[in-house]
């Protein structure tokens, strides 16, 4: 047990080293990861295991590992999150009406891991479809928050990259891809104590991932270090003929962007973030974080996002219209679940109404809505034209600074089934990240401290468009300046 | 000559005065190209079913579109044989709809901006009329699959070979007033789509197919409600449904009753369109731009480098035709409906009489391919051979009246035993005879046998015309008929009119 405790403790560039210096081997490393997954089922992250996968790719690794085929990711085992379709293993972005689909491909970011030496341990539990920021919405179940309040109420780990998320707080992986649509990663990691990384909008290709807003779907990792998403963007990242939207860049070495100097680096902070009803523990934490930057000798200067208010409504336009034509494939026809009907119309309403979940049919409803004749010039093209302008401010701001510091959410985790009620009050939660997706930029949550409950909380990040380099550098010398060490109490393991 | 402005000849009848019939036509034109619009699975007509079927044209979950460019560039030479506006940016909008055979639940087409715009067409009337019909605009656009209805009991089965595959939809402007002019319109579009090999124009296979806008009104009066038939796959339905179509709208509003904007199909066994769908029951089909394409944009020097690589097209070649040859404006077009009709009489017609060899190709080769059902790369007579032909008549070897036979014999021989005319004509001795006293001799045995005739004649010239005739079947065709006549009028006293 004890070499086991050590190993799954590793993040992912320790155990990289650890690895290339035969401290110990894949297989035993995978071995440790394989059986601490098993033995956490009760958090629900994997919806799938895949360990026999797994530690043949670990003895593969072993026979490289020390020889000139070693590659970047040589050995380090991962969690996929379940919308990246994985060739001959079960692909269901957490929906029902995907059934037992199992994909004859490879999504191009899991392939890009596989081909420098990456694992797969299992799928990652999410949001049916990525629709949600609690992960409640899986047809799989919650994936529970490795974090408790003290009174011990079970709390979400955020959304839609619940399982990912999780699975980095309780060490169930070194790493673990995620998909960011309005803030899937970087919510999901405030809430959860880890690192979630949302590059810029054709950074990564979006060819085999199951798509929710193709305008705005992005993939990242979500860590436990600045250094692990380094490391899993430059892997995850490039250039794809398969999607016309992904961008024919270099892809830079981002390790070595981490040199933790940010002296001279501006740091903007957007007035219109200050919300009347944010607690006064995230503000807190906002001026220390400031704070923290500037003594690392960066310039903290007050910055302006005139059309924030209006990101909220504009993405909840756009992200449903595109969700409601992307997922009309969904029909029974040719994959996933069918529920016979007297004609094709009934068909399709039974396969759809069994197969969707209550949010995703919400969100189907109000895409179809906003597109429909009638309203598509006063809903849908209203919110690209907000989407325009708020662009515009971030333009505008980055005249004056470099980066810009925000808190991730207005809230730490929170307990179940609050969003039942209340849609709108889930939707909140994407308050400081969509506007990020909207704009097309990059953006990273950090844990920077607890509230006063014991939870998590994260700053975010904002970068330029293809600026990570920068990006990741400040949110290191943050990470660093936080020192965030603490870690949920272990109650989920069996004995 | 052009005829736009002139009064509509084709009014058509009913019981309280006349009417006139206005049409518009979309076109669907598959783009010859060996890929699909967005993937790369294959466009091979006739294939087993779900056998050319990409992992994107499924629509499996996380698939995305690339666009083909083969597609941009045949769409950008179709817009300039068009002679119409080429939009560099353009953009693809999702036409969202739930059908079996459409695997995305949306088509990928141009809704706001085609890649091209406005252009025109002129069509060719009878007597050598031409008119020009507007085009609107040209897109692209995915064609969906095949439903298969016929596979089993209680369901129906879906072939996704054609999903996916390029087409263009081509959109005039409603300037047509008669099923003749529609049909003009749509042979003359295959036609230009054919010489520019951007579609094979072929309607049995679906290639090209109709949607017909059909409304009627008093002349002058008022556009009336138009009905849209839909997928009219071949030019002789696309006559007949207007036909049926009009006549229904006219006795609908004459009996008091309305037109419904409604879309309908046409049933080629009986004849006669019937309701599809009404205005209510119309989709909503709720475009918005694919968020997983860029917009379409091109450079100038793309469109340049394709101007400059198009064919000369049927309107320019026909004006070449007449000025060069001296053709009819008739013949010309005649010749010039298919390039490869044009490209048989300019290789028949090289170094010699055209219009002579025009004749032949029309009156002879296409009438005799009509005749047995085959088109021109299949005909059984080579253009060198209509050549020589026509040099035989000529240089007055054989007469017009035995070039007719000797053809005949070429025809049913076939390219594989294929002869020469010469040595048909010797072979069977059909030379013409040019020796005067022959020829003499058979005029004076006529003369002598009809002395009533030729009392006749002298009363009446005309008549000698029945002279030449006898001594024509006398000789078996083979005498020099220019020969025979001077003779004739010679012995009759005749003065040379």
């Amino acid at each position: 047990m004890g070499q086991d405790t050590e190993l799954t403790a590793l993040t992912l560039s320790q155990a990289r080293d650890g690895l290339r210096a035969k401290e110990f081997s894949a297989r035993e490393l995978t071995q440790s990861f394989v059986d601490r997954v098993a033995a956490s089922e009760k958090l629900n992250a994997y919806i799938l295991q895949t360990p026999e996968r797994a530690l043949e790719a670990a003895d593969q690794s072993d026979a490289r590992l020390g020889t000139d085929d070693a590659r970047p990711l040589e050995g380090l085992p991962i969690g996929v999150k379940d919308l990246f379709c994985t060739n001959g293993v079960r692909t269901t972005a957490c929906s029902n009406i995907l059934g037992d689909f199992t994909p004859t491909y490879e999504s191009k970011v899991t392939e890009n891991l596989w081909a420098d030496g990456a694992l797969m341990l299992g799928k990652l539990n999410n949001d049916e479809f990525a629709m949600g920021s609690s992960n409640e919405t899986s047809a799989f179940g919650v994936c529970l928050n490795p974090w408790r309040a003290e009174d011990g109420e079970p709390l979400v780990p955020g959304g839609s990259s619940g399982g990912s998320s999780a699975a980095m707080a309780a060490r169930l992986g070194l790493a673990a891809t995620a998909t960011d649509t309005g803030g899937s990663i970087r919510q999901p990691a405030a809430l959860t104590g880890t690192v979630g990384l949302k590059p810029t909008y054709g950074r990564c290709s979006r060819w085999g991932i199951v798509a929710f807003a193709s305008s705005l779907d992005q993939a990242g990792p979500i860590t436990r270090t600045v250094r692990d998403s380094a490391i899993m963007l430059a892997s995850m990242a490039g250039h794809d003929a398969r999607d016309t939207t992904s961008v024919d860049m270099a892809v830079p070495d981002y390790e070595v962007a981490l040199t933790g100097d940010v002296r001279g680096l501006r740091i903007g902070v957007p007035r219109e973030y200050r919300l009347d009803t944010m607690p006064s523990e995230i503000e807190a934490l906002w001026q220390q974080g400031m704070d923290w930057l500037r003594d690392a000798g960066a310039e903290i200067v007050d910055v302006s996002l005139p059309h924030t208010k209006y990101a909220l409504p504009a993405y909840y336009i756009i992200a449903p219209a595109e969700a409601s034509s992307n997922l009309a494939r969904y029909d029974g026809v040719r994959y996933g679940a069918r529920k016979m009907g007297v004609d094709i119309d009934d068909m399709y309403a039974r396969t759809r109404g069994a197969g969707f979940g209550d949010e995703v049919q919400r969100r189907l409803l109000v895409g179809t809505y906003v597109l429909s004749a009638g309203y598509y010039d006063a809903y849908y093209l209203k919110a690209l034209q907000v989407r325009r302008l708020i662009a515009q401010d971030f333009e505008n701001a980055y005249q004056n600074c470099d980066l810009l510091l925000t808190p991730t959410t207005p809230s730490a985790a929170f307990g179940l089934d609050k969003g039942e009620a209340d849609p709108l009050e889930m939707y909140l939660n994407d308050v400081f990240t969509v506007t990020v997706n909207l704009a097309g930029l990059p953006g990273i949550s950090v844990p920077a401290g607890l509230d006063a409950k014991g939870l998590p909380l994260g700053l975010q990040l904002i970068g330029k468009a293809f600026g990570e380099e920068e990006l990741l550098r400040a949110a290191q010398v943050l990470e660093t300046a936080a020192a965030f060490s603490a870690a949920p109490t272990e109650w989920w393991t069996k004995s | 000559m052009t005829d736009n402005m002139t009064e509509n000849i084709n009014l058509i009848v009913g019981a309280t005065g006349n009417w006139e019939i206005v049409i518009g036509l979309e076109v669907h034109a598959q783009v010859s190209s060996d890929a699909k619009l967005f993937s790369g699975a294959a466009t091979t007509f006739g294939a087993e079913p779900n056998t050319q079927v990409s992992l994107v044209d499924a629509a499996m979950p996380g698939m995305l579109p690339v666009i083909n460019w083969k597609c941009v560039e045949q769409a950008v030479r179709t817009g300039l044989g068009l002679k119409a506006e080429i939009n560099r940016y353009s953009v693809f909008d999702r036409k969202n709809y739930f059908y079996p055979d459409l695997p995305q639940g949306y088509q990928i087409s141009q809704y706001l901006q085609p890649i091209v715009g406005e252009g025109e067409i002129e069509i060719d009337l009878e007597a050598g009329v031409v008119k020009k019909v507007g085009i609107e605009r040209l897109h692209l656009e995915q064609d969906a699959g095949k439903s298969l209805h016929d596979q089993h009991p209680d369901l129906s089965f879906v072939d996704l070979n054609r999903s996916g595959v390029a087409l263009m939809e081509i959109v005039s402007r409603p300037d047509m007033r008669s099923a003749g002019e529609a049909q003009a319109y749509v042979k003359k579009l295959r036609a230009i789509l054919r010489y520019l090999g951007t579609c094979d124009g072929n309607m049995e296979q679906g290639s090209l197919r109709a949607d017909v806008n059909v409304s009627v009104r008093k002349p002058g009066g008022e556009l009336g409600t138009r009905c849209e038939i839909k997928n009219v796959n071949s030019i002789r339905f696309i006559g007949q449904a207007i036909e049926y179509e009009a006549r229904r709208q006219i006795d609908l509003i004459e009996d008091g009753g309305e037109i419904d904007q409604e879309t309908r199909l046409f049933d080629p066994k009986r004849g006669e369109t019937r309701s599809m769908r009404s205005k209510e029951e119309a989709h909503d089909y709720r475009y918005f731009p694919d968020p997983d394409l860029l917009p379409l944009t091109f450079s100038a020097e793309f469109v340049e480098d394709i101007a400059r690589s198009l064919p000369e097209l049927p309107d320019d070649k026909k004006k070449r035709f007449t000025e060069e040859y001296s053709l009819s404006s008739y013949d010309a077009g005649v010749l010039v409906s298919e390039s490869e009709n044009a490209d048989f009489f300019e290789r028949a017609a090289k170094g010699r009489d055209a219009k002579a060899t025009a004749n032949m190709v029309i009156g002879s080769v296409f009438a005799g391919l009509n005749k047995a059902g085959l088109t021109i790369s299949e005909s059984p007579v080579q253009a060198d051979q209509i050549g020589q032909l026509v040099d035989l008549i000529s240089d007055q070897t054989i007469s017009s009246r035995i070039a007719k036979d000797v053809f005949d014999l070429m025809f049913d021989e076939g390219p594989d035993q294929g002869r020469n005319p010469a040595d048909i004509v010797d072979e069977k001795g059909l030379k013409q005879v040019t020796d005067t006293s022959a020829i003499e001799a058979a005029v004076d045995e006529v003369i002598a046998a009809n002395p009533d005739k030729v009392e006749q004649a002298k009363e009446k010239p005309k008549m000698a015309g029945w002279f030449v005739g006898q001594v024509m079947k006398a000789t078996g065709g083979k005498a020099n008929p220019q020969a025979v006549n001077q003779l004739v009028l010679a012995k009759l006293g005749i003065e040379d009119q």
